[in-house]
């Protein structure tokens, strides 16, 4: 890494909620540490936990849900332990900032563009009206809107899907954050236009010296972007590495099969590897590895007992037995072989 | 690819407008291709290209402004008489994007599944109805016990699966698929693609396949064409499409395609397509076969340098 500073310290945290009068564990356990500086990806399918997880950093929880155990280390201070909305203001936005998924509708339909980016920098840059403009203009063309002038006065239904992201992630870039979570910044976008708002990510974590965290479902997506990832599954992290082991040397048999599951990977004519079976059910607790249900290659003691980190190298760990000496060998798929070929291929070229 | 290849659907400059006079704003514009029986064809594009009228258009639900939709050796744009209408409703089936939102949340998947059939009677009695229904839930991997149920029961991937019973019941020779997978979950969507993949072997179906994403529809159609604002910019299989990109447009779409590869990620260069690139006042452009069964719009310089382009990667 290159710069080794932790930036946010997550231990052992569980996340509760209470659904018609049971009790749902989101969160089982998981800790990442993430670096000042660097941008991570958080991988998952939809209900693995990876918006729970990334919302608890800055007190989004819904209402029914909470922290139950662990700590979130934020500048030495543990935020987890805060109770009150004034508490969390001082890390919201102004420290950790969030991009959200839809842009059509986390934009407030009946506020111009400019005075919903101008209402960031006024609360949280301090500014009066001139000079917050003067910055709101600034931000708009920094984030690649082009005439920000005339369109400062515009509305959010006067701008097409990409235009709209780029103001959302103007909005949270005037909070002037650390820490920029962007949860699926591109899912609901053309590919075209995907590509565009991912460059446009990147430039702006250069020019303000951001720390991102990717969230996704597309493993495709970022491995332009992330310099480290995290797969996440029933909520706790799987496997984590940089972005070349994980894709490369992959571990976990749950990142197996995220990654052959793309249609990129595939072979035409022959049918793609899907999991089969659905994420458990987090209502009961869940006993040994999680995805061991829907492994077909599962080991006796997966149902038995939950895995720790095993070592891959220095930066890349993964929660599965097939890691342990003790384990019988177990073969990845195909698409991984050819993936791992690759990697050593080059490795030592 | 079937080796025979018989035209199921052809589509010859069709226009679809919306609006009048001055409002007047045209979707499709001279829009020319054709379908052979059996095979998967693509129509990629971004928002706003054009590419879902066309699919509605093929469906009957948009009107077209000019030119004919021709299927099965019978136009079917325009005014038709009943029957035809009636045998177009059961043999070009459409599967929407949004499970979550394309289902009828108050009516039972037996519902949602023989509407078409209640709609254009399509069965002699109940018994027959009942059979054709379950054998469609069978098709898509679903249990005949969820009849009885509601959408809201059932996980994304598996609404999906209703949607394509809805339309398999009819037993259609044409489905028109639009973004049946954007929405979904990549491990969903590996199981929808390999459902519809499926269905078409054991059914010989043909699939107009409308999507965005580009490594979906490699993998999933045997001929592509490219939409641009209204109008096809090209067309071939799709390999050579994928191999040799001729339009600047569509080489700006594959280099938008993400790779799971970091290090070829890193290195990809973004192309960005400029429309005022062409010179199409002075030479409009014309809609060419450069090699056989690749097409591509460009007036007779563009052509020119897109055929020193070809000589060179052969």
């Amino acid at each position: 890494m290159a710069s080794p500073k932790i930036k946010l310290s997550i231990r052992d945290l569980v996340i509760k909620f209470k659904l018609r009068g049971q009790v749902l564990t989101a969160i089982r356990e998981a800790s990442l540490d993430i670096y000042e500086g660097e941008s991570l990806a958080i991988v998952g399918e939809s209900g693995s936990g990876k918006s729970v997880f990334t919302k608890s950093f800055m007190g989004l929880l819904d209402g029914n849900g909470w922290i139950d155990s662990g700590s979130i280390t934020y500048e030495g201070e543990d935020i987890a332990r805060f109770k009150t909305e004034k508490e969390w203001l001082k890390i919201r936005g102004k420290k950790i900032a969030m991009v959200f998924q839809d842009p059509m509708t986390s934009l407030n339909p009946l506020k111009t563009v400019g005075k919903q980016v101008q209402e960031a920098v006024e609360l949280h840059q301090g500014l009066k009206k001139e000079e917050a403009k003067r910055l709101t203009i600034e931000i708009l063309d920094d984030v690649g809107i082009p005439d920000s002038e005339s369109r400062y006065k515009q509305f959010p239904h006067e701008f097409s899907g990409g235009m709209r992201q780029r103001v959302v992630i103007a909005i949270a870039i005037a909070c002037n954050p650390h820490l920029l979570i962007c949860d699926e910044p591109t899912t609901a976008l053309d590919v075209t236009i995907q590509a565009q708002i991912l460059n446009l990510l990147k430039n702006l974590k250069e020019k303000y010296s951001l720390t991102t965290i990717y969230i996704t479902h597309d493993l495709g997506v970022v491995a332009n972007v992330a310099d480290r990832i995290a797969v996440m599954y029933a909520g706790d992290i799987v496997e984590i590495g940089n972005s070349e082991e994980v894709f490369y040397n992959a571990q976990h048999p749950y990142t197996w099969a995220l990654l052959s599951s793309l249609p990129q990977l595939g072979v035409k004519g022959e049918p793609l590897h899907s999991i089969k079976g659905t994420p458990p059910n987090l209502f009961y607790e869940v006993k040994g590895d999680a995805f061991a249900p829907r492994n077909p290659k599962a080991l006796k003691i997966d149902f038995v007992e939950k895995p720790p980190y095993f070592e891959v190298s220095p930066t890349h760990k993964a929660k599965t037995w097939i890691l342990d000496p003790r384990a019988p060998k177990v073969d990845p798929p195909a698409s991984i072989k050819i993936l791992r070929d690759q990697w050593g291929g080059r490795k030592n070229a | 690819m079937p080796n025979k290849k018989d035209i199921l659907l052809e589509v010859k400059n069709l226009s679809v407008e919306f609006g009048k006079r001055k409002k007047k704003f045209v979707a499709v514009n001279d829009v020319s291709f054709h379908i052979y029986k059996g095979e998967t064809f693509g129509l990629v594009g971004e928002s706003g290209s054009g590419k879902t009228t066309i699919g509605r258009a093929i469906m009957r639900l948009n009107e077209s402004a000019s030119g004919d939709i021709v299927f099965n050796g019978k136009k079917i744009n325009g005014s038709i008489d009943k029957e035809l209408d009636k045998e177009i409703t059961k043999k070009i089936q459409m599967i929407f994007q949004d499970p979550m939102a394309s289902l009828n949340e108050r009516a039972k998947v037996d519902y949602i599944v023989s509407e078409g059939l209640y709609n254009i009677k399509n069965y002699k009695n109940e018994e027959e109805r009942k059979e054709k229904v379950e054998k469609a839930l069978l098709d898509v991997g679903l249990l005949p016990e969820f009849l009885s149920r509601f959408p809201h029961e059932f996980s994304g991937g598996q609404r999906q699966r209703i949607g394509i019973a809805r339309a398999l019941v009819m037993e259609p020779d044409l489905i028109i698929a639009d973004e049946p997978i954007s929405a979904l979950d990549v491990s969903i969507r590996a199981q929808v693609l390999n459902l519809l993949s499926e269905l078409q072997k054991r059914k010989n179906l043909t699939y107009l396949f409308i999507a965005h994403d580009l490594s979906v529809v490699r993998f999933i159609t045997d001929r592509v064409a490219v939409i641009h604002k209204g109008k096809i910019v090209e067309l071939a299989e799709t390999e050579r499409l994928y191999g040799n990109p001729l339009h600047p447009y569509t080489r700006s779409l594959l280099s938008a395609i993400p790779i799971p590869d970091p290090r070829k990620e890193k290195e990809k260069v973004l192309k960005i397509y400029d429309p005022s690139c062409h010179d199409y006042d002075n030479a409009p452009p014309k809609w060419v076969e450069i090699e056989p069964e690749h097409f591509v719009l460009g007036n007779e310089k563009e052509i020119e340098e897109y055929r020193i382009t070809l000589m060179h990667n052969q």
